[in-house]
Formats: structure tokens, sequence, C-alpha cells
């Protein structure tokens, strides 16, 4: 049994997305932004009150993340997924709003696979626990929005082959 | 009674030592648990999670990057000689001042709110930590502290069986339990489990035998064989590493009992993630 390994620039193109099966490794490069509980939270805000978003949902790649404080003189603190699950009482609104790649650690619902199967989004999951070796993949890690949130807040990173195993597509 | 007098200061500063000790390094008995399992799993899938794992700890003690992002609460257990005077500070202050400190000089991540449920504001220095302070014998002062990630104990269970359940009606639990855990916890876990006592001692009892070395069974047979069957029977969900399927989902289970009333039979599951951090030291 083999392991496909793909390298994939983000916003994933579409012809890279038909390369994709459930069980590959991808290796990520370029823009991320993260969100958790309270980002997705003030995001659906957002939606419900037909506001802006931070960001055009259909040109980003979530990843639900908090990252630790960043050291003086390093790139980023300590950065790994958190329980996806958590997320899916969002997630199908974030998707019809051209939400269309998420990051995460774990099972989704019944609900929210259906939406990424029926939208031809695609969740990959990361490993938990290993942010010493995910800091080695990340370029850049940034406060983008909602700063008062601290580790909650929207963080964009910038990421040079974060490893990541496709999940539901 | 010959009383002996520390000070607060040097409770602090060892545990300043301790808490940044288990940012970076896991349980010393968690690497080669991973690479024993490493061997045994066949899926190169698997098999590359659990390569990833055993890299990161290696890297995060040697680059001080914490094991994880998610650095979770501090549980503390304290028991505290009495003969013993602490000179300065109560026990708990001292523990909330040292976690203030290691926040900032280990750059931890601020995971706690104030409030549970209406005000989620953030503490901003991990404080409280929750603490469980015993008083016993002596003039010594032992405190077992871990980093408690929040994604494994959101997974752990409590069950008020009653006294007519059988061994195999807690295994069953405790699989039912890992079961929608999922890869949601972090496997390969660590699972404690607690039996008897009342509710909240059965939780406690849980918490601490998560403290177990992984490479100590029960020293009663009876529950020794329970630890033994609990595990067997979690590996057989092939969950695996991270969900990836496998035949290693958890590295050891460890049971602490205590006795309960008559009508009870408390069974406590708290889950622990492959980031296994504490530590014991003893002033």
């Amino acid at each position: 049994m083999m392991m496909q390994i793909h390298r994939i620039e983000l916003p994933l193109k579409p012809s890279d997305k038909a390369l994709l099966r459930v069980g590959d490794k991808v290796l990520l490069s370029g823009e991320i932004f993260t969100a958790r509980d309270a980002a997705h939270a003030r995001l659906e805000r957002l939606m419900i009150t037909a506001q802006p978003l931070p960001f055009d949902l259909s040109e980003t790649s979530l990843f639900y993340c908090g990252p630790s404080p960043k050291p003086e003189g390093k790139v980023c603190g300590a950065i790994g997924p958190t329980t996806s699950t958590r997320m899916d009482r969002y997630t199908p609104l974030l998707i019809d709003h051209g939400l269309r790649v998420m990051i995460g650690k774990g099972e989704r619902s019944s609900t929210v696979k259906q939406s990424i199967l029926s939208h031809h989004a695609v969740y990959m999951v990361c490993v938990g626990g290993v942010s010493a070796l995910m800091a080695q993949s990340i370029v850049s890690c940034e406060t983008y929005a909602w700063g008062e949130l601290g580790a909650e807040a929207i963080y964009r990173l910038v990421v040079k082959d974060l490893p990541a195993y496709i999940a539901i597509i | 009674m010959k009383l002996r007098t520390i000070s607060a200061s040097e409770v602090e500063s060892k545990l300043v030592e301790a808490i940044g000790h288990i940012t970076f390094n896991p349980d010393p008995d968690i690497l080669p648990a991973l690479q024993h399992a490493y061997v045994q799993e066949t899926s190169p899938l698997t098999k590359d999670v659990l390569n990833s794992i055993i890299t990161n700890v290696d890297l995060a003690g040697r680059n001080s990057v914490p094991l994880c992002q998610d650095t979770g609460s501090l549980v503390v257990f304290a028991e505290a000689g009495n003969e013993l005077i602490i000179d300065g500070e109560p026990l708990e202050s001292i523990i909330n001042h040292a976690l203030e400190i290691c926040t900032e000089k280990y750059y931890l991540r601020a995971s706690i709110v104030t409030d549970p449920l209406f005000n989620r504001d953030n503490s901003g220095n991990n404080s409280p930590a929750i603490v469980h302070i015993r008083i016993v014998e002596g003039n010594g002062l032992r405190i077992r502290i871990a980093q408690k990630g929040g994604g494994a104990e959101n997974m752990s269970r409590l069950k008020m069986f009653n006294p007519g359940a059988s061994p195999a009606d807690i295994t069953e639990f405790v699989v039912e339990s890992v079961q929608l855990a999922g890869a949601k916890a972090c496997p390969p876990l660590i699972i404690g489990v607690g039996i008897g006592g009342n509710f909240e001692q059965c939780a406690l009892l849980a918490k601490e035998a998560l403290f177990t070395p992984l490479t100590e069974t029960h020293p009663n047979e009876l529950y020794a064989n329970l630890e033994k069957e609990i595990l067997k029977a979690v590996n057989e969900t092939m969950i695996g590493a991270q969900g990836m399927g496998g035949s290693i989902t958890a590295l050891k289970v460890s049971i602490k009992e205590a006795p309960c009333h008559i009508a009870s039979l408390p069974v406590a599951v708290n889950i622990q993630c492959h980031s296994h951090r504490h530590i014991t030291i003893d002033i």
C-alpha cells in the first residue's frame, strides 16, 4: 500500500484538487488563515447580518488553530490543529458563503460531511500535538483580525510544505 | 514535632523550572512507547503520523518549542507534610504566580477564560491553575503537575453505575468513550480510569491515574488484569494514531480505585493525548 504525496499551492486550484484522494498526504504552501471557536462565532454573526467578512472565503484556506505567542526573534509560536467538531455548527454556513478548504483535527458531523461533498470542498487533517514539527513549515505568522481575542484571533500564516492528510473530499 | 520551613520563593522557582520542562518534554516513558507503536503498525499512513509525533518530541526538546500549541490547563496535586511551613505565601497563590511567570517566560498560550459561560474573557496568564492540596504526615512537599490539553479533556466521561455492574460493563464504557473521542483526543492515548469514591472523587481518581508511570501496573492483580483487558479492548477498536487506523489506539490504561457507598459504583474516564506532559517534584 502506497501513500500518495502531493505538493499543493494554496489557494487550491481545481486541477490540483482533482488529483486528491482520501488518505493522500499533502504538503501545503501559501496563505492560510486561522480561526477557532470565538472567531467562528464572529464570522457567523457577520454572515447572518450580511456584513463584510475579513477575507474572501472562496479564496481562503481555514485552519482550526490557536497558536501560542511568538517568542522574540522567532517566526512563530507553537502551531497545530484543534478539534474540528467544535466548528461543525458554523461550517455549513461558511461553506454556503464560499469556503472550500478546511484544515483541522478529527472527524466531522454527517451534516458537515454532506456540505463538504455537495459543494466540492475539501477537509484536511493535520497531526495534533506536533507543534515543533509544524513550526518548521511556517514562513510567517501575523495577527490578521480581532487581535483582542488572543489565541482565538484570526492569524495569517504563510506556510511552506505544511503536512496534512486528505480526510473528506 | 520537628517543623521544617521552606520559602515561598524556593517553591515558586522549582515550579517554574518544572513547568518549563514539561512544556518542551513529554513523560520520558512516552518515546519508547511511541517507537514500539511505530514498529507494530503496518499502514504507511499511520506510520507517517507516528513518525511525526516521534520527530516532534525530539524537535520540541531541542528547539524549546512547546510540544503542543495547547499548553493546557495546569493541574496540580500537592501533598504537604503536617510538619512543614511554607513561609511567605499560601501554596495555591505560589502555584498561580509560578504559572503567570511561566506564561510569559515560556510563551505559553493563554488558554483559560475567567467565566465559563457568559463572559468568556481570557485571563491572559493561564491562571487559575486547578489545585488539589492534601496534608500528609512528615515535613516534605511533593508536587505533581500536569499540563492538560483541552481536546482530550473534552472527551472524558463519568458514569454512576449500579453496584451490580461487572468489569465487562466498565470495559464497555471505556471503549465507548474512546470511540466517541475518535481522532479528536489525539491518540495514541493514555487512559486514566477512576473506580469508586463518589461523583467528584471518582473524577479525581481518574486524573490521578494519569500520573502512573507507563511501565507500572496496578498493585492489585484484579485491577491489573482489568487494566490489561481494557487496553486490549480499546486497541481492538482499530482507531489508531490520530484516527488513521491501526492496532495502537492507547499506550496505557491506569486504574485508581477508592471505597464507595453501598448504593454506588462511579466510573470516570479521563482521556490523555499523546502529548503526555507531567512531572513530580519533591521539595
